[in-house]
């Protein structure tokens, strides 16, 4: 917190060491120059026109009619469609919990791993962070289709009589976020947990805290950035990952995502896809909105 | 005790998380089309990707895309973090916003706001657009890793050669950017290996008719469990695996 004001000195000295050598002139035009082009033309612009597009009715022949509606808004409130919200964000924010339960001990854990195996124990975590979730999702039908491996193991040793049936079901898309999504946990709350001064810890237990109140008390909040910002890295992606929901749950679980694709790709219906698009974002923001808040709040706890 | 239960924990966490790729692989060298009985070692399968020409056409195009998006978007992004890191400018908060947007938009969103871009242009879907969505979508990731690397060093080292009368390209050419040099080919890489496995945002972008590697295994993956996709998928899982991995070594050694 405290080097905003040399950074900003830093800044202007760099500015102002150029300003007699005006030749500095062309290289600095040139980077600014192509970074607000860049970020306007695909970031700015295409984001309003979503909000645009939503905002329009549907087209007979174009993908839409330049005529001002709120349509597209007032269907999303249709049962049908708040049902697909409603199960979406049902989903997603299961997922998001399971993966912090999981995750929390997880990260706890490798944060108090000894220093030597941090890196390799990380780098394994990292690891499926870069790679393809559409192929980990794929790894997973392998795991736990009808006459998949998890069946035959079962069955096998006789904890089940008949094999589960697991693929295409809402279980089946849930699993597929969990996994998928799981580093994007661990790494945000190891983060956290990395930076945590264990000394509070410690203090908390030598003045007679039992385990649940270190957890509830001591650590939960001193890592709540770190819990909120691998919620909203689960919770946000889960939203949009159709290929989840096509793979695993077999086209039956519409899920927001495959509604919005749905609606670009094969519906035609832009205003309605934009509106649904629209929503997430501004869902999005929110809680983009908490996070921050949190943030200020812990820093202000912290200040002294 | 508790670190016995903590270990095993850990343990099974790991398991979890690399029991599914392990099946997959090891299945992709089973002699057999079914997924539960092993057959005996087999290379069939990656010699049946070899001989597939719309599977090679596909992965020749990503390869092209990945090459040119990566390199499109480490120059872009580089400007960008430069033009962060060393400038005042007019509406600088607004840039920081939109990188920051780049970042944390839903993957589906920025595919849908981009094919809403190019078909309002009237720029046909197909090779193009793939690369401007592309470019669009690594180059957040370039820029924060470079701007990471110019805000841990000396700014020092560039009042000096500015003092020393270097001129502002050169302070950037022979300064600047061989200190940033390590995080500029991090970010390439990782640039490399996001367009190689994009789905979401290329879904939107590439037209019906041009074939990308991560499309074309969709597209297989929907029609079932093959032998095929698990070579494919292995060497892509290889492949990136690699790549990331040269990319997570230059930023360590930082």
């Amino acid at each position: 917190m405290g080097d905003r004001p040399a950074k900003a000195r830093g800044e202007a000295r760099a500015s102002d060491g150029n300003g007699p050598r005006e030749q500095a002139g062309g290289f600095r035009r040139v980077a600014i120059g192509t970074t607000w082009v860049w970020l306007l033309v695909f970031a700015l612009v295409p984001n309003l026109l979503v909000v645009a597009v939503s905002l329009l009715e549907r087209g007979e022949h174009e993908f839409v009619h330049l005529v001002l509606s709120t349509d597209s808004y007032v269907r999303l409130l249709d049962p049908l469609y708040a049902g697909v919200f409603w199960s979406s964000f049902r989903l997603a924010a299961i997922a998001t919990l399971v993966c912090l339960l999981i995750a929390y001990p997880f990260a706890l854990a490798l944060a108090r791993a000894p220093l030597r195996w941090r890196p390799a124990l990380l780098a394994l975590v990292v690891i499926p962070f870069w790679t393809s979730s559409l192929v980990r999702t794929y790894a997973l039908v392998i795991l736990i289709k009808t006459e998949g491996l998890l069946n035959a193991v079962l069955l096998g040793a006789g904890f089940v009589d008949e094999p589960l049936e697991i693929l295409y079901t809402e279980l089946a898309v849930l699993i597929g976020f969990v996994y998928t999504e799981l580093p994007f946990m661990v790494l945000p709350l190891y983060a956290a947990m990395e930076k945590l001064d264990w000394r509070l810890v410690e203090a908390a237990r030598d003045l007679g805290a039992g385990a649940w109140s270190v957890l509830w008390r001591v650590l939960v909040p001193l890592t709540l950035p770190g819990i909120i910002a691998g919620a909203m890295l689960v919770f946000l992606p889960a939203l949009g990952m159709f290929y989840v929901a096509d793979v695993l749950g077999g086209a039956k679980e519409l899920l927001i995502g495959n509604l919005i694709r749905d609606q670009f790709l094969s519906a035609r219906d832009w205003p309605f896809g934009a509106a649904a698009s629209v929503v997430v974002t501004l869902l999005m923001a929110a809680l983009i909105g908490v996070y921050a808040l949190s943030q200020r709040r812990l820093d202000a706890k912290g200040a002294p | 005790m508790i670190r016995v239960v903590s270990r095993t924990y850990q343990g099974l966490v790991y398991l979890l998380l690399y029991l599914p790729i392990a099946v997959l692989i090891a299945f992709s060298f089973n002699d057999s089309r079914s997924s539960l009985t092993w057959r005996g070692f087999t290379t069939d399968w990656y010699a049946k990707l070899i001989e597939d020409g719309d599977l090679l056409a596909a992965a020749g195009n990503s390869a092209i895309v990945a090459l040119l998006a990566a390199t499109c978007a480490t120059v872009v992004g580089t400007l960008t973090a430069l033009a962060l890191y060393r400038y005042r400018f007019r509406g600088k908060p607004l840039a920081e916003g939109l990188v920051f947007v780049l970042i944390m938009a839903p993957e589906i969103v920025m595919g849908i706001s981009l094919l809403i871009l190019f078909v309002a242009l009237g720029i046909g879907l197909g090779f193009t657009t793939v690369l401007l969505a592309h470019v669009t979508f690594c180059l957040p990731f370039v820029t924060v890793t470079v701007l990471a690397r110019l805000n841990g060093f000396d700014r020092h080292l560039v009042e000096a050669a500015q003092d020393l009368g270097a001129s502002e390209l050169q302070t950037v050419a022979r300064v600047i950017l061989p200190m940033a040099a390590p995080a500029l080919a991090a970010g390439w890489l990782l640039s490399f290996t996001l367009s190689l496995d994009d789905v979401i945002i290329t879904t939107f972008v590439a037209g019906p008719d041009y074939e990308l590697l991560p499309l074309k295994l969709y597209s297989m993956v929907r029609r079932g469990v093959t032998p095929e996709i698990n070579a494919l998928s292995t060497v892509l899982f290889v492949l990136t695996l690699v790549v990331a991995g040269l990319a997570q070594r230059l930023l360590q050694r930082q």
